[in-house]
């Protein structure tokens, strides 16, 4: 996993409440065994005025010129500005996936469903927190500017807007760990393999039939 | 010792190692496979040179690219090459790798929501993980169970093991009897109408109270399946007698010699008189009726009984802007009823409805009647090999064959159209599943989740139609 460590980049905002994986990655783009090559097709069916396929070259496709991401000024941006309950629906991993190789490594949001949220954190994706009003305030500053950037830093745990105004965000010591040094949790993990096994006896002890039974 | 909740106590119980920032390692007693969610967690466990740490805890089964025809011709009579690879790349893994898995073809297979907890697989007092948000199914067990990513997927095969912080704890209530025509997921989408899709976020949903209790298992897996669509990731219902009987016999379940050990340590799983919630909700069966969803978000639901709300009476900006453009999408007229919805399409399935009371449920209203003329296609997807052989066995089958329903073979089909199922632009369409998010079905398609029941009376008329009313004019 890439580190997250700071990031100062353009925003772009994508103003709806309750936005699902579904809308995020469609579908038909589950079918690949790969973790990248997403890109292309995210937010898919809001970004194109036709019906996309896997596999297929979208450079050629029809773009809906109201999204956002297919205005000018947006091209090059890496936080994605959002609202309420981002992420709900399926626990596909492939919608960060998709936010990632598209270019974005950072999400801002007053909420997120759980499982999106969890799932940014395993590919170095930031994804922050910041209250309604925050949020509004930056979206009103980033309609209103063309270029506007934010500057996430995650050791400091600040989103600092380009005026100096600065806000602070809250992140778990652990996952603020893994995302700053790009650690992989498996291998954390398994540093506990003696507790885990240790655990895993007194478990068949106890209850015996969950073990050696599916063959 | 403090009163616990079933929530805790099945937390306190799978804690590996506490760590000081809140979060712990917990213990994962099973994990189930599909073949969308599982490629990328073998490959990483394969780059990494690592093995699965246990074998005898996970079940593999393609679930959500299979065709629902022509199953007979296993993984090589797919034709969608894409989808096809996909499901070779499950069956490799898991033979590579030593795991079982139902293959296309098997009897078992089916959706591994339905197969787990038919096999014996999620068991009480267990942890249940899969990558697939409707993982909550498994909590009607008195199970922790919820959907994880792909990485997290990959964290349980490599260590049996998540990291994981607890959540808050939620109390759903539902008391009295249930009324005539309506049903477990009537009861569900009530409940999202009223706490709405972020209402759970963070917690996990106990599902309690008389009408709960009253549920067959059936009906408990429908509502705490549909847990996350309340935002919740888990959704639990306590053990009880009608959790033993379901339990009996099941193939990985408990051997006779284990069965009273298990019983006893199963009879611990509810909450504890005086333990804390978070958060309360109470809803009285009584006010329930069969409910549609008429949006684009499964907390956008009404009773069949009611107009299609209008979005200048809602007071909260943000939700009266989502309203508007589900009203966008699903192009509708000022002034309409739930009933006035003309349908093109039925779908009876996917794992929040493809059991054996749901097609029992449909079958009933089904019989004697013809689907109607301005209706494309009303499909009937059981949940697996084995719900299909024993609605074959009641001759359910033949009561949708002669009513104009298809009779399909087991998948997840049209809830989510990754295989050739899947909803036309413009298409209206009454489901069982549990997601009516725009394009869900298939690019454009407009879908209203209801109950089985609900979904073969509309298939019948056409259009929605009260069931309770239905039923009755059929029996007078």
């Amino acid at each position: 996993m890439e580190k997250f460590t700071s990031l100062n980049a353009l925003v772009a905002p994508l103003d709806r409440a309750n936005v699902d994986t579904d809308q995020v990655i469609p579908k038909q783009f589950l079918k690949s065994i790969k973790r990248t090559g997403f890109g292309p097709n995210l937010f898919d069916e809001w970004r194109y005025m036709d019906e996309g396929k896997p596999g297929e070259d979208c450079t050629h496709r029809p773009l809906n010129p109201d999204f956002i991401l297919n205005n000018e000024r947006y091209q090059g941006v890496e936080i994605l500005l959002a609202r309420q309950n981002f992420g709900c629906g399926s626990s596909r991993e492939h919608a960060p996936w998709a936010l990632l190789d598209y270019g974005f490594r950072c999400v801002i949001a007053p909420s997120y469903a759980d499982i999106f949220f969890n799932n940014c954190f395993k590919n170095g994706i930031l994804p922050v927190i910041l209250n309604e009003k925050v949020v509004n305030q930056l979206f009103e500053e980033t309609f209103a500017t063309e270029g506007y950037t934010l500057d996430v830093d995650l050791a400091s745990q600040t989103v600092k807007t380009l005026s100096g105004e600065s806000f602070s965000f809250d992140v778990d010591e652990f996952r603020k760990h893994c995302l700053l040094n790009g650690l992989d949790d498996i291998g954390l993990t398994l540093d506990d393999a003696d507790l885990i096994r240790s655990y895993e006896a007194k478990r068949k002890e106890k209850s015996p039939w969950l073990f050696d039974v599916i063959k | 010792m403090k009163p616990r909740t079933l929530y805790d106590k099945l937390w306190d119980d799978h804690v590996v190692k506490q760590r000081e920032d809140g979060t712990a390692l917990i213990y994962i007693d099973r994990q189930l496979l599909h073949e969308v969610t599982s490629p990328q967690a073998f490959e990483g466990l394969e780059l990494a040179g690592r093995k699965p740490w246990r074998l005898d805890a996970t079940l593999a089964t393609p679930d959500h690219n299979v065709p629902t025809e022509n199953q007979e011709d296993g993984v090589a009579g797919i034709t969608d090459p894409v989808s096809r690879i996909q499901i070779e790349t499950l069956d490799a893994n898991c033979d590579k790798f030593g795991i079982v898995e139902f293959k296309m073809g098997d009897l078992r297979q089916g959706i591994v929501h339905v197969i787990g907890p038919e096999q014996g697989v999620t068991l009480p007092g267990t942890t249940v993980v899969c990558g697939d948000s409707h993982t909550a199914t498994h909590g009607a067990f008195a199970t922790l169970a919820h959907g994880i990513g792909t990485s997290e997927v990959e964290h349980v095969l490599a260590t049996q093991c998540l990291i994981q912080r607890k959540m808050k704890n939620m109390r759903v209530e539902v008391n009295g009897e249930i009324p005539f025509g309506v049903t477990a997921k009537d009861i569900i989408l009530a409940i999202i109408g009223k706490i709405g899709t972020a209402g759970g976020t963070g917690y996990a949903i106990e599902f309690a109270g008389s009408a709960i209790e009253s549920l067959s298992m059936e009906g408990r897996m429908t509502v705490c399946n549909m847990a996350i669509e309340g935002g919740a990731r888990s959704g639990l219902v306590a053990f009880d007698n009608t959790t033993l009987e379901y339990l009996k016999n099941r193939p990985y379940g408990p051997k006779e010699d284990q069965w009273e050990q298990a019983v006893s340590q199963w009879r611990e799983l509810k909450t504890d008189e005086g333990a804390f919630f978070d958060n309360i909700v109470k809803l009285n069966a009584a006010d329930i009726k069969p409910q549609v969803t008429w949006g684009t978000s499964p907390e956008m639901v009404v009773a069949v009984d009611a107009m299609i709300p209008s979005p200048e009476d809602e007071t909260d900006p943000v939700k009266r802007e989502g309203m508007e453009r589900a009203y966008h999408y699903m192009d509708y007229k000022k002034g309409l009823a739930i009933t006035d919805i003309k349908l093109d399409r039925v779908f009876i399935g996917s794992c929040t409805n493809s059991r054996i009371e749901d097609l029992r449920a449909a079958a009933e209203v089904a019989k004697g009647n013809q689907v109607a003329s301005s209706i494309k296609q009303a499909m009937v997807v059981p949940g697996s090999g084995l719900v299909k052989k024993q609605a074959e066995k009641e001759g359910l089958d033949k009561v949708f064959l002669a009513a104009g329903f298809q009779w399909r073979e087991p998948g997840c089909s049209m809830c989510l159209a990754m295989n050739a199922d899947k909803l036309g632009d413009g298409e209206h369409c009454a489901s069982t599943s549990n997601r009516n998010f725009e394009g869900r079905q298939g690019q454009g398609g407009r879908t209203h989740l209801v109950s089985p029941a609900m979904a073969a009376a509309a298939a019948i008329a056409g259009h929605f139609v009260d069931v309770r009313d239905f039923v009755r004019k059929q029996s007078a």
